[in-house]
């Protein structure tokens, strides 16, 4: 008889911060005290809350731990799953309420309550390891019901109707791509194609879902083959995903065991193969052409459109690619109805969409919100708002492709047009708040460097435009940058974003415009000023002893590996030595001295 | 991707080649494969020196031309071997916006190392790599798979201290 779940978090992150060991320090001590037979420990996937990681949740009670060590186990076992008392001590605390009260379940958190859970209904719930958890919580349910009661006209319809758009980046309605694919059923060898090759930096929606609900990636797929008339598929996942690959696999298995992948499915006659291949690392491989190309086996290089992929797409066969976010809402889409999920979010946009919140924000982690949730609430009460009594400066969304939104902006209702009309993009979902030691002109850079170093080479407009711009940046930084240099930027990303072949080039420029536009007085002040107004640029930084605090030790000028720092003559009022003074044109900026003198705090940087 | 050979002498086995050789008999018939052939080659030599892409060239009737093409195309394909002790800062968004280059600034310090290389004696390599998918701990590095989480560049001699032999 089991009388109580232990669900621990297997997510990467949660991996990352222990959660293996957590586990089998659980089962050890199940084993000392004779509780293996009566508590069942379920490795699941992504909670959502990583920055308190390792979680786990304690069920019937739903006590919610946060932060444990394998040291505090043995009392977890002892108090809680013996006597019956939860350890109030490893409770998740509430930051962002008064009173810090402790929260017992986790519905009941800011985190959580206003977060509406349908891409990632499953994740943190079931053992992504065993199908018949899917099962239990409605999978396959879907597919069951538009093999037997659904003619793929009607399946195709129903997403149209539902308004679902794709998660991946550009939002084009997935029922419109499929409806384009759907000619000559039967006649023709087709596709159906899953891109989870996140790569986005700092976007890891796709990466969760796989981890914590593969099974519902495979039924959409076994939906989208259904509808348009493939009988083949290919899940493109980035090869740095180890967990995500190792339980799609699994459930690749007991999926096609139960005879729910493969052939005759639901003694229907339909039949579906569904085989993944990795990606090695290409950002231009979320391209749909250019993910094709890799498909294949070769270097991923977009080609132009048309022909479009539903038309002409792998090996040549009308083909469908939809992102991983897009096909988890699907099976829910299907068995709810079209209704449903058009009831939420906004006008153009609906549905919820997976956030994957990052940077300098309280509660990193992954948020699920509808559409048209403001800026504000994801990040003030969702997301605990900024750590370290620091003010919010920007929120940056799209990754590469996307730009950066201003705190006067933050109540902005967050879909695909309001962002795209504020200058910024959807994109995956990646959310990167900074604070106010973030530079703009440093972030415009970063991102930069990513496209100049991602572009695949095959069109000239980003090949070499790109890379123009990145030194044009670099010089603004090393405090070298004129005015005239942002007149020409930006005639030059309009040139790029206008000729490039493919969406890497046509959205590079993104993160440049959007700086520009809103923070146009941090590029001034890199220029005329010679001054980084967030202390990031290490050219433009300046380091300074003052002189009436500096006790004279000496310890700034023994770690400065350039010799710029001496002794004066001055000898400042109640101190007994004389103080340091730095040599700025001998000064390489490493901030040795600033960490030589935590003490004293008598070294400055500005 | 900028990408250059490597210097390290090759010292592949009879055994891993006759590995390779089979491996690629198993794709004969499948369509794409020149990426799956080059990922098991790279978990078989560590890397894909160009010894090994002639091995494939040889087996699959490619030219080697294409296959280079391939490998220096996608960030996984390594020309150059790992260090014993592999060393790798995340410098996905959220790592860097906690200051993750900081990170990368004082390990290539500390071991007089640039990114994306791997020391004479074959001891370290440093290398940057795109989102790891641990922001929580950001910012993260992984020395051999071992993660470390929430990272200031003080720490990172100790850290380093602990990978000596």
């Amino acid at each position: 008889m089991i009388r109580s779940h232990v669900l621990i978090c297997g997510g990467t992150g949660c991996t990352s911060s222990g959660s293996p060991a957590l586990k089998t320090a659980l089962e050890k001590e199940l084993a000392a005290k004779g509780l293996t037979e009566e508590i069942k420990i379920v490795m699941t996937g992504c909670f959502g809350l990583c920055a308190l990681g390792p979680v786990m949740i304690v069920y019937p009670d739903g006590t919610f731990y946060s932060m444990v060590t394998p040291e505090d186990i043995p009392e977890i076992v002892e108090e809680h799953l013996l006597k019956g008392r939860p350890v109030e001590r490893l409770e998740y605390h509430e930051q962002a309420a008064e009173d810090h009260h402790v929260v017992n379940s986790l519905s009941e958190t800011m985190f959580y309550k206003k977060q509406k859970r349908v891409a990632l209904r499953n994740c943190g719930v079931i053992n992504p390891e065993d199908i018949n958890e899917y099962i239990a919580t409605d999978g396959y349910q879907a597919l069951a019901k538009a093999l037997t009661e659904m003619t793929p006209d009607e399946v195709i319809q129903t997403v149209l109707d539902s308004g679902l758009r794709g998660r991946g980046g550009g939002g084009f309605p997935t029922g419109l791509k499929w409806k384009f694919a759907c000619a000559n059923r039967g006649q023709v060898k087709k596709y159906v194609a899953c891109n989870a090759d996140e790569g986005d930096p700092g976007a890891f929606m796709d990466r969760s879902i796989l981890e914590g609900d593969p099974h519902a990636v495979i039924e959409a797929m076994a939906l989208a083959a259904y509808a348009i008339g493939a009988d083949e598929g290919y899940v493109y996942v980035r090869a740095e995903y180890p967990i995500a690959i190792h339980r799609l696999q699994i459930a690749i298995d007991q999926a096609k065991e139960m005879g729910l992948l493969g052939e005759n499915i639901f003694g229907t006659g339909f039949n579906f193969d569904l085989k993944i291949r990795f990606g090695a690392g290409a950002f231009v491989c979320g391209e749909e052409t250019a993910l094709m190309t890799s498909i294949e086996g070769n270097r991923g290089e977009p080609r132009p459109r048309p022909p479009f992929p539903a038309v002409k797409g792998l090996f040549g066969q009308p083909t469908i690619l939809n992102n991983v976010e897009t096909y988890a809402n699907i099976p829910q889409i299907i068995l709810n109805g079209a209704k449903w999920f058009a009831d939420m979010g906004t006008e153009k946009s609906k549905g919820t969409k997976v956030f994957a919140l990052g940077g300098k924000i309280t509660n990193t982690g992954l948020v699920e919100v509808p559409m048209g949730t403001t800026l504000r609430e994801i990040i003030e009460e969702i997301g605990g708002g900024i750590p370290n009594g620091k003010k919010f400066k920007a929120a940056q969304t799209g990754g590469p492709s996307g730009g950066c939104i201003p705190a006067h902006l933050i109540d902005t209702p967050i879909d695909y047009d309001n962002l795209l009309a504020i200058g910024s993009m959807m994109g995956s979902g990646g959310l990167i708040v900074m604070d106010e030691d973030t530079c703009m002109v440093d972030i415009a850079r970063f991102f930069l460097e990513f496209t100049v170093d991602e572009s695949c080479g095959k069109c000239t407009p980003c090949r070499v435009g790109t890379r123009r711009l990145l030194e044009i940046l670099n010089k603004i930084i090393e405090g070298k940058g004129e005015m005239e240099d942002l007149d020409r930027m930006e005639e030059l990303c309009n040139y790029i974003k206008s000729a490039s072949l493919c969406g890497l080039g046509q959205t590079a420029p993104n993160p440049v415009i959007s700086t520009l536009r809103y923070f146009k007085d941090e590029y001034i002040a890199h220029i005329v000023d010679k001054t980084c107004p967030a202390g990031v640029c290490k050219s433009l930084l300046k380091f300074t002893i003052d002189a009436d605090k500096c006790i004279g030790c000496g310890l700034c000028a023994k770690n400065c590996p350039a010799d710029a720092i001496a002794r004066t003559t001055y000898i400042a009022p109640g101190h007994k030595l004389a103080s340091f003074a730095i040599d700025s044109s001998k000064c390489v900026k490493c901030g040795a001295c600033l960490d030589s003198c935590k003490k004293i705090k008598a070294i400055s940087k500005k | 991707m900028k990408k250059s050979l490597t210097t390290v002498t090759f010292c592949g086995t009879p055994e891993q080649e006759a590995k390779l050789v089979e491996i690629i008999a198993g794709y004969k018939d499948v369509p794409g494969s020149m990426m799956p052939i080059m990922q098991e080659a790279q978990s078989i030599y560590g890397y894909l020196p160009i010894e090994v892409m002639q091995i494939i060239a040889r087996e699959t009737g490619a030219p080697l031309e294409e296959i280079y093409g391939i490998a220096t195309f996608y960030a996984q394909f390594k020309l150059n071997p790992n260090g014993k002790y592999a060393i790798a800062v995340c410098l996905g968004t959220a790592c860097y916006v906690k200051g993750a280059g900081a990170l990368v600034d004082k390990i290539s310090q500390e071991l007089n190392l640039p990114v994306d290389s791997t020391t004479p004696d074959g001891k370290y390599s440093l290398e940057a790599t795109r989102c790891i998918g641990a922001c929580g701990l950001a910012p993260v590095m992984t020395v051999n798979g071992d993660v470390y989480g929430r990272l200031v560049p003080e720490q990172i001699p100790g850290i380093l201290a602990k990978y000596k032999d």
